[in-house]
């Protein structure tokens, strides 16, 4: 069990938002804010995506931050870089070990292909993505990969790879300090069938916090 | 004060530069397509001429792109060895449907890609499957360079300059597809490998190898396959290393029934149906 405390913040607390199990969330985050995530109840992924405010063809890239970090995990620490090498957020502080940011985000269509047909049906990631980025002028070709806070995706040594019994609990929290004005996109995993909702989707804490 | 006399120019009028022009016609280089393909360089063992489709010879730090129909094979040689071929792929017909780097390792349960895997989409379909490797060193991880770690690592990364990174070599290439900034998705590095310890760190096979290396992809569905071969994000070499990559297209047979990359799992069985019933008009 992780015991890292969680920080005091110092400023005005801007927004403070229960995200319920399942649903979409998107706000502002502006340079020198804290964006806060609790996993309430323990092991709930938390899919992220950031873009820069003004100019969002510019976005989170997992692939740049993997490559300048040289490691998949996203720790305290790891400085979140744009598609065009820009650091947009720092992990300056967390209690779990690390984060994911190469499993994706559950969708309709990659779900039919992982379980079966008799998902397509079923809420998924992407479909808050399209609608939490519709606030925004934002579409289907803006989502690229993306964060999944609280999720526990390890690599073996021949490539296998999976989503897995979560390292996250009750209470258990990340901050990203933003290092540009940002637009942070969230889909409260619906996801049922692996565990990186501890196949129950529930609410987490968000708050936005800190000088702009 | 006397003026020296003009070089002795023979473009001086448009008749004579038009000679000038016309005169240069049969140069040949290195790195340049071959047009007609049915005149390639290096055509595949067993591919008759009037089936090639493309054949061109990308220099380090160049670019290319290409649509290729359904069925038609692609092979990329890395032909000296130190090549690093990034690559974008997008459906063709409707291009906001494209590579999805995230699906294509967690639906195959694998990060290293090989003979067998298939290159998902975002819609839970095949773009590409690969058929043959002899390489088996390619990234799924680190994506492309960009201007600022080229201008880090090389003093510059600019189109115009000696060292062009890859994501300014994909916006060139899919701006000529009518798509832009925001279409340059995550991407996948063949010829250049990366293995994952337990604690997430990597480990990079960067070569150089033995030239020659190839594989082989074939579209599973209409493609545009964007390459940009540019040194990997994470090789260390002082120098802008990376040399010349070949790709050479031919049509060929949609995957049968009996595909062994189409029954290689469930999840594959899934993932063909679903570009079966997409074409299904």
């Amino acid at each position: 069990m992780n015991t890292v405390a969680m920080p005091p913040l110092s400023g005005p607390v801007h927004h403070d938002d229960i995200i319920p199990a399942r649903a979409p969330w998107d706000r502002i985050v502006r340079k020198g804010q804290t964006l806060r995530i609790i996993d309430l109840e323990g092991n709930q992924a938390v899919d992220f995506l950031m873009y820069r405010h003004g100019d969002d063809a510019e976005r989170y890239s997992a692939q740049d931050t993997m490559a300048a970090q040289g490691n998949i995990f996203l720790r305290e620490g790891s400085v979140l870089l744009s598609n065009e090498g820009n650091p947009m957020a720092r992990v300056t502080a967390t209690a779990v070990a690390y984060h994911d940011t190469i499993g994706g985000a559950c969708s309709c269509e990659s779900n039919t292909l992982r379980y079966g047909f008799h998902t397509k049906a079923q809420h998924a990631c992407v479909e808050n993505f399209l609608f939490a980025n519709s606030h925004h002028g934002l579409g289907k070709r803006d989502l690229v990969s993306n964060i999944n806070w609280f999720m526990n995706v390890p690599v073996e040594a021949d490539g296998a790879l999976g989503i897995v019994d979560g390292i996250s609990a009750p209470g258990l929290f990340v901050d990203l300090r933003a290092e540009m004005d940002i637009v942070a996109v969230i889909s409260n995993c619906p996801q049922i069938n692996n565990p990186c909702n501890g196949f129950n989707p529930t609410a987490v804490r968000v708050l936005i916090v800190g000088e702009a | 004060m006397v003026q020296a006399d003009p070089p002795a120019s023979n473009t001086a009028d448009p008749k004579s530069a038009r000679e000038h022009a016309r005169a240069m016609g049969h140069l040949r280089v290195e790195a340049m397509p071959t047009v007609p393909a049915a005149d390639a360089a290096q055509r595949p063992d067993g591919v008759p001429a009037d089936a090639m489709l493309w054949e061109e010879t990308i220099p380090g730090g160049g670019y290319a792109a290409k649509e290729l129909h359904r069925g038609a094979r692609l092979r990329l040689w890395d032909l000296h060895g130190d090549a690093c071929a990034a690559m974008l792929v997008f459906n063709a017909e409707r291009p906001v449907e494209r590579l999805n780097i995230a699906d294509t390792v967690k639906v195959q349960w694998n990060a290293y890609l090989g003979p067998g895997s298939m290159l998902l989409s975002d819609m839970g379909r095949v773009l590409m499957s690969v058929l043959e490797d002899t390489a088996a060193t390619h990234d799924t991880f680190c994506g492309a360079s960009n201007a600022r770690t080229n201008a880090a690592r090389y003093g510059s990364g600019d189109n115009f300059g000696p060292h062009p990174n890859a994501r300014d070599r994909f916006l060139l290439a899919t701006a000529k597809f009518g798509l832009g900034r925001r279409d340059i998705h995550p991407c996948v590095n063949w010829f250049k490998g990366n293995r994952i310890g337990a604690d997430g760190s990597m480990s990079l096979e960067l070569g150089p190898y033995a030239p020659g290396r190839f594989l082989t992809l074939r579209a599973d569905m209409n493609v545009i396959v964007v390459l940009a071969n540019c040194p990997h994000p994470r090789d260390p070499r002082p120098e802008y290393c990376v040399s010349a990559l070949r790709a050479s297209a031919w049509r060929g047979p949609v995957a049968p029934a009996d595909d062994p990359v189409r029954n290689a799992s469930p999840e594959a069985r899934r993932a063909f149906l679903n570009v079966d019933e997409y074409f299904q008009r």
